[in-house]
C-alpha cells in the first residue's frame, strides 16, 4: 500500500541542540554540508600552498623558498605528490559532491533532511579521519609519500624504492578511508534523490545538478571497487611483504595501474558531472532562459558515465600493454569527446536569445564553459594513441588536465559558492570584490597554464624538480616560460585573499538576501535563508520542471516549482 | 608544428609531428567556434533593458539541429583522428622492422646503462660496449632497443626521436628507431622513480659510421684492456 | 509506534533502506570483483597455479559452504518471522544465522591454522596472497554481518525494526553468494 511522502522523510525531534551535537556531531544536512565545505577549502588551501612551493623552486631552481626553506628532490615529490592527492580526493569531492550534495540534495527536491543522518554524519566522521590521517603522514619519519597520486608499484610497493615507507602506507590508507566515506555519503544523495522527492516533481523535474551529484555518485561506487581491491593488495605488499605487484616473485606492476586507471578514468567524470551541473543552474537563472534540451544533457552524462568505463588504458598506452590493445582504447576515448561535445553546445545553446546578466556566479559558470573546452579538445592529442606516444609525461597532460580540473574543482566551485552563498548564509556576498576575484583568478590562470602546454609541446617531461639536468629543456627561453607561469600563481594565490576577505567579512555585514535574491525557480529558494532545522514549513507541491523562465504569456520571467499557477 | 620547440631526429618524428597537425587542424577549428560563437552569444545576448529572454526547449527541429549537424561532423572528424592515430601507432609501436643493429637500454635508481655492440657488430657477445649515461649509436641505421628495468618502472624517452616506453621490471621490451641526424640529444626518464627521478638524464650521441667506429674502438674492452697494460 | 515491514513505497516506488542495502551490496561486488578478476587474470596466465589449489583443504571449504548455505536459509526464515510480526521468532533465527557466521569463522580458524603450520603462508607464493587475502576480506565482511545481525537480532526480540530483518538477510545473502564464487576459484579449480 502506498504511503506518502512524509512518513518516509526522517522528521528530526527538536531538541536541545549544545555546541556539539551543533557543530561537532551535526546530522542536519546542511551542516554536515558546511563540514565538507570547510574542511575542502582549507585543505585547497594546503594544496594551493603546495604548489606555490614547487613552482618556486621551478622557476628559481636551488633558492630558498620563502616559508619553506630548500626543496630537495625528495620535497619535491611529495609535494606534487600530495598536491595532486589533496586537490581531487580533499578539495573536488568533497566541496562538489559531498559539500553541494549535502546542501543542496534535500533542498531542491523539497525534503527536510537526507533519508540517513546518521549515515550522514558518518561519512563525514571517516573524510575527516581520512583528512587526519593524510596530513599526519607528512610528518612521520621518512617523510611524506612521493611517488605520485597515481603510486605505480614497485615504487609505492617497497620502502627501499620509495624511501618513504610509512609515509607511503599512510598516504594508502587515508586514501582508502576518503573511498569508504564517499561509498557511504553516495547512499544518501542516490537514496534521497530518488525517493523523497515533494509529491509532482517527476524525474525530469529534478534539477540538472542533482541529477548530475547522483550520477557521478553511482560512477565512483561502480569504480571505486577495484582499486579498493588494489589497495588491499598494495597495502598487503607495503606492510606484509606480499608480491601482488613484485615481478621478482610472481606479481605484475602493470595489475595497479589496470585497477587504478579503472578507477581513475571515471573518477574524472564522477567530479565534472557536479561542477558542469553546477553551471547549468547557474546559467539559466542568470540567462532567464531555459536549459536547452533537458532531456539531452542527462543523456549525454549517462553516455559519458558509461563510456568513461572503457576508456581507461589510454593512461597506459606506452606503459608495456600490448601495443594491439591501444588502439582499441584510442577508438573508445576520441569517441567519448562526442557526448561532452555535444553537452558543451547545448550550454552554449541555452545562452541564445537569453539575457544576460554577468553577476559573479555568471561569470564563474561561463568561465568554466571557455576553459573547459581547451582541456576538452587538448585531450584529443592524448586519447590518439600516435600522439601520446610523444605527450604522455609531459607538461602537455599536465596542461590538458589543469585546464579540465581547474574548472572543475576552482571555477565551478566558485560558481556554486557565490551562487548559493545567500542561500547558505543569508548574506549576500560583495558584487564588485567578487568580480575582481574572479578576473584575479582566471586571467592568471590561463597565464599559468599556457606556458604550460608550451613546455609540454617542447618535451618537457613531469615530476623533474630541476630542468637544468636536460641541455634540450635548460634554455632560458624556456625557463622564462617557467618563471611567467610561477609569478602568474602568485597573482592568482594572492587575489584569493580577496575571496577570502569577501566571505568572512559578507557573513557578518553583507546585506540581508531574503529567501530568493536571484529570482530563481528551485525549490530551495523558496524557503528562509538560511533554511530552518527541517527546511520546509509544509511539504512542496511541484507543478513544473525547473528552469520555466521567460515562459510566454507571463509577466515575471521566472515561475517557481511550487506555485501553483 | 613541433619543431618549432624540439628537432626532428627520427624516421617517424614526422609521422607523430603530422598527426599533432592533423588534431590541430580538425580540433582547432571546432575550439575556436564554439569559443567564437559562444563568446558572441555572451555578447549579442547580454542584458537589455525592456527585452525579454525567448523560450525555448531545445526540443524543437529549427534548434535542435544546430546541436545535431555538429554532432555529426564532429563524429566524422573523429574517424579522421582515430585513422591517423591507429596508422601512427602501428608504425611505431606494433610493426617491428627487421633490426640493423640492437642496443640494450637497462633503467635503475637512477642512472641509465646502455650495451652497444663492439666491433664485431652483434650484441650479446664479449666485445660489448657497456656504458653509463650515453648511448651510442649510429645514423640512419635501424635499431632495435630491448628496454630493461632493475627495480621500479622508469620509461625511455627520447624527445627527438618522440621515442617513449615504460620500462617494466621483471620485462624486455623491445622497440625500434632509426635515427635520421647526428648529434647529442637528450635521453629523459619519463615514470617517476624516486627521489633520483630528477637526476635520470641521459645523453644519445648519433654519430656518422665512421664517427661511431672511432668511438667503438677507443671504447671497446680490448682497447681498454690495452690501455690498463694487459 | 509500529513501523511497516521494508519501509514504504516512495517517488521512484524503491523502498529506502533496500535501495541503501544493494547500493553497498553492489558496491562490495566491485570490490570483490576487482579483487576476483585480478586473481583469474594471473590464475589464467600462470599453470603453476592449479598446482598450488592442490594443497588447499576441499573438505573445510566444502562443509563451510554448506555452514553459510543453511545460514542463507535461516535468515529468510528470520525475514518470514519478521513479516509475520513475530520479533522474537525472528530473533532466535537471525541468531541461529549468526551461529552458521560464527561457525564458518571458526573452521576458518582451524583450517587457515594447519595451513600455516604446513608452510603456506600468505607470503609463500602470490596463489597464497590470493587466498589468504580473498578469504579473508570475505571472512571480515561475515564478522562485520554477525555483529550488525546480533544488534539487529536484539530489537527484534523485542518487537523494534522488524524491516531490518530483511535488509541484513539481503547482506547475508550476498556474503554467501561471495564466497560460492571464491570456493570454486580458490578450492575447485585444480
Amino acid at each position: 500500500m502506498a504511503h506518502t511522502i512524509t512518513e518516509t522523510t526522517h522528521a528530526a525531534p527538536h531538541h536541545e541542540e549544545t555546541f556539539w551535537s551543533k557543530y561537532v556531531f551535526p546530522l542536519d544536512h546542511k551542516r554536515i554540508a558546511m563540514q565538507y565545505i570547510f574542511t575542502g577549502m582549507a585543505m585547497a588551501v594546503v594544496g594551493g600552498l603546495m604548489s606555490y612551493v614547487f613552482r618556486m623552486q621551478l622557476a628559481f631552481p636551488g633558492m630558498d623558498v620563502p616559508g619553506f626553506g630548500l626543496v630537495s628532490p625528495a620535497d619535491y615529490n611529495f609535494l606534487v605528490t600530495s598536491h595532486g592527492t589533496i586537490m581531487i580526493f580533499w578539495v573536488a569531492m568533497p566541496v562538489l559532491i559531498a559539500g553541494f550534495g549535502n546542501f543542496l540534495i534535500p533542498l531542491m527536491v523539497g525534503c527536510d533532511d537526507m533519508v540517513f543522518p546518521r549515515v550522514n554524519r558518518l561519512s563525514y566522521q571517516i573524510f575527516f579521519l581520512s583528512t587526519v590521517v593524510l596530513l599526519a603522514s607528512f610528518f612521520v619519519e621518512g617523510g611524506g609519500f612521493g611517488g605520485a597520486w597515481t603510486a605505480y608499484p614497485p615504487l609505492s610497493a617497497k620502502g627501499a624504492y620509495s624511501m618513504t615507507p610509512l609515509g607511503s602506507t599512510l598516504w594508502l590508507v587515508a586514501v582508502a578511508l576518503e573511498f569508504t566515506a564517499f561509498l557511504l555519503g553516495g547512499i544518501n544523495f542516490v537514496t534521497t534523490a530518488m525517493n523523497s522527492r515533494a509529491p509532482g516533481m517527476k524525474m525530469f523535474d529534478i534539477p540538472i545538478v542533482v541529477w548530475m551529484i547522483v550520477i557521478a555518485s553511482i560512477l565512483f561506487m561502480a569504480s571505486v571497487g577495484p582499486l579498493i581491491a588494489g589497495a588491499i593488495m598494495l597495502f598487503m605488499d607495503q606492510q606484509v611483504g606480499t608480491a601482488f605487484y613484485d615481478p621478482d616473485r610472481g606479481g605484475d606492476p602493470l595489475l595497479w595501474q589496470h585497477l587504478f586507471w579503472f578507477f581513475g578514468h571515471p573518477e574524472v567524470y564522477v567530479v565534472l558531472l557536479p561542477a558542469i551541473g553546477i553551471t547549468a543552474d547557474v546559467m539559466t537563472v542568470f540567462a532567464r532562459k531555459k536549459l536547452f534540451a533537458y532531456r539531452t544533457v542527462l543523456y549525454t552524462a549517462f553516455a559519458t558515465g558509461v563510456l568513461s568505463f572503457f576508456v581507461w588504458a589510454h593512461h597506459q598506452f606506452v606503459a608495456g600493454i600490448d601495443p594491439r590493445m591501444a588502439n582499441i582504447f584510442t577508438v573508445t576515448t576520441v569517441l567519448i569527446s562526442i557526448p561532452i561535445a555535444e553537452m558543451c553546445f547545448v550550454y552554449i545553446a541555452t545562452l541564445y536569445r537569453g539575457s544576460i546578466e554577468l553577476a559573479t556566479p555568471m561569470l564563474w559558470a561561463l568561465g568554466f564553459i571557455a576553459t573547459f573546452l581547451v582541456g576538452g579538445v587538448t585531450g584529443l592529442y592524448l586519447g590518439a594513441s600516435g600522439a601520446d606516444i610523444y605527450f604522455h609525461d609531459t607538461y602537455f597532460v599536465l596542461a590538458h588536465f589543469h585546464y579540465t580540473f581547474f574548472p572543475i574543482a576552482i571555477i565551478g566551485v566558485f560558481a556554486g559558492i557565490t551562487f548559493w552563498y545567500p542561500k547558505m548564509f543569508g548574506r549576500m556576498l560583495n558584487e564588485t570584490l567578487g568580480k575582481i576575484h574572479f578576473w584575479g583568478t582566471i586571467i592568471p590562470f590561463n597565464l599559468i597554464f599556457i606556458p604550460l602546454f608550451v613546455l609540454g609541446l617542447g618535451g618537457q617531461h613531469r615530476r623533474i624538480y630541476n630542468y637544468n639536468h636536460f641541455p634540450e629543456l635548460a634554455g632560458a627561453d624556456f625557463q622564462n616560460l617557467r618563471v611567467f607561469a610561477t609569478v602568474s600563481l602568485l597573482v592568482m594565490l594572492l587575489f584569493q585573499l580577496v575571496f577570502i576577505w569577501n566571505f568572512f567579512v559578507s557573513f557578518w555585514r553583507g546585506k540581508p538576501a531574503g529567501k530568493n535574491p536571484w529570482n530563481a525557480n528551485t525549490l530551495e529558494w523558496t524557503v528562509p535563508s538560511p533554511p530552518p532545522h527541517g527546511n520546509f514549513a509544509e511539504l512542496p507541491t511541484v507543478y513544473r520542471g525547473p528552469y520555466e523562465y521567460s515562459t510566454p504569456g507571463r509577466d515575471d520571467d521566472f515561475w517557481p516549482q511550487d506555485a501553483p499557477n | 608544428m613541433l619543431e618549432r620547440y624540439v628537432e626532428a631526429a627520427s624516421t617517424y618524428a614526422s609521422d607523430i609531428d603530422g598527426l599533432i597537425l592533423l588534431i590541430t587542424v580538425l580540433v582547432g577549428f571546432w575550439f575556436i567556434l564554439s569559443e567564437a560563437v559562444f563568446f558572441g552569444f555572451i555578447f549579442r545576448y547580454r542584458r537589455k533593458e525592456g527585452v525579454k529572454a525567448d523560450y525555448i526547449t531545445g526540443e524543437e527541429k529549427e534548434y535542435s539541429r544546430w546541436i545535431h549537424w555538429p554532432h555529426y561532423l564532429i563524429i566524422v572528424c573523429d574517424i579522421f583522428i582515430i585513422y591517423g592515430a591507429v596508422s601512427v601507432w602501428y608504425n611505431v609501436k606494433q610493426n617491428l622492422p627487421p633490426a640493423e643493429q640492437r642496443v640494450r637500454v637497462i633503467a635503475q635508481q637512477w642512472a641509465w646503462s646502455f650495451v652497444q655492440p663492439g666491433p664485431d657488430g652483434k650484441l650479446d657477445t664479449a666485445d660489448d660496449i657497456k656504458t653509463v649515461d650515453e648511448l651510442h649509436i649510429k645514423a640512419n641505421t635501424l635499431y632495435h632497443y630491448h628496454l630493461e628495468a632493475r627495480d621500479v618502472l622508469h620509461s625511455f624517452s627520447v624527445p627527438v626521436f618522440r621515442l617513449k616506453q615504460d620500462a617494466v621490471p621483471g620485462r624486455v621490451i623491445t622497440g625500434w628507431f632509426k635515427a635520421t641526424k647526428t648529434g647529442a640529444y637528450d635521453i629523459q626518464c619519463a615514470e617517476i622513480c624516486g627521489i633520483g627521478h630528477g637526476v635520470m638524464a641521459g645523453r644519445i650521441i648519433i654519430d656518422t659510421p665512421e664517427q661511431h667506429m672511432a668511438w667503438m674502438a677507443e671504447h671497446s674492452p680490448q682497447t681498454l684492456a690495452w690501455a690498463v697494460g694487459e | 509506534m509500529d513501523r511497516p515491514i521494508a519501509t514504504t513505497r516512495t517517488a521512484a516506488g524503491l523502498p529506502t533502506g533496500r535501495l541503501a542495502i544493494w547500493w553497498v551490496i553492489v558496491s562490495e561486488i566491485f570490490i570483490f570483483g576487482g579483487l576476483l578478476a585480478s586473481y583469474i587474470m594471473h590464475r589464467l596466465a600462470k599453470d603453476a597455479w592449479a598446482g598450488h589449489a592442490e594443497h588447499t583443504n576441499l573438505y573445510a571449504g566444502s562443509f563451510n559452504t554448506l555452514v553459510l548455505l543453511t545460514s542463507s536459509l535461516s535468515a529468510v526464515l528470520a525475514h518470514k518471522a519478521a513479516e509475520e510480526n513475530n520479533g522474537p521468532k525472528a530473533a532466535k533465527l537471525l541468531g541461529l544465522t549468526m551461529l552458521g557466521g560464527v561457525i564458518f569463522v571458526t573452521v576458518k580458524a582451524f583450517e587457515w591454522s594447519a595451513e600455516i603450520s604446513h608452510g603456506y603462508t600468505v607470503l609463500t607464493n602470490t596463489f597464497w596472497s590470493f587466498y589468504y587475502t580473498a578469504a579473508g576480506l570475505h571472512a571480515c565482511h561475515v564478522i562485520a554481518g554477525v555483529v550488525i545481525m546480533g544488534i539487529i537480532a536484539s530489537a527484534a526480540r523485542k518487537g523494534q525494526e522488524l524491516q531490518r530483518v530483511e535488509l541484513i538477510g539481503i547482506y547475508w545473502h550476498f556474503v554467501d553468494i561471495i564466497w560460492i564464487f571464491l570456493f570454486p576459484l580458490l578450492y575447485i579449480a585444480r
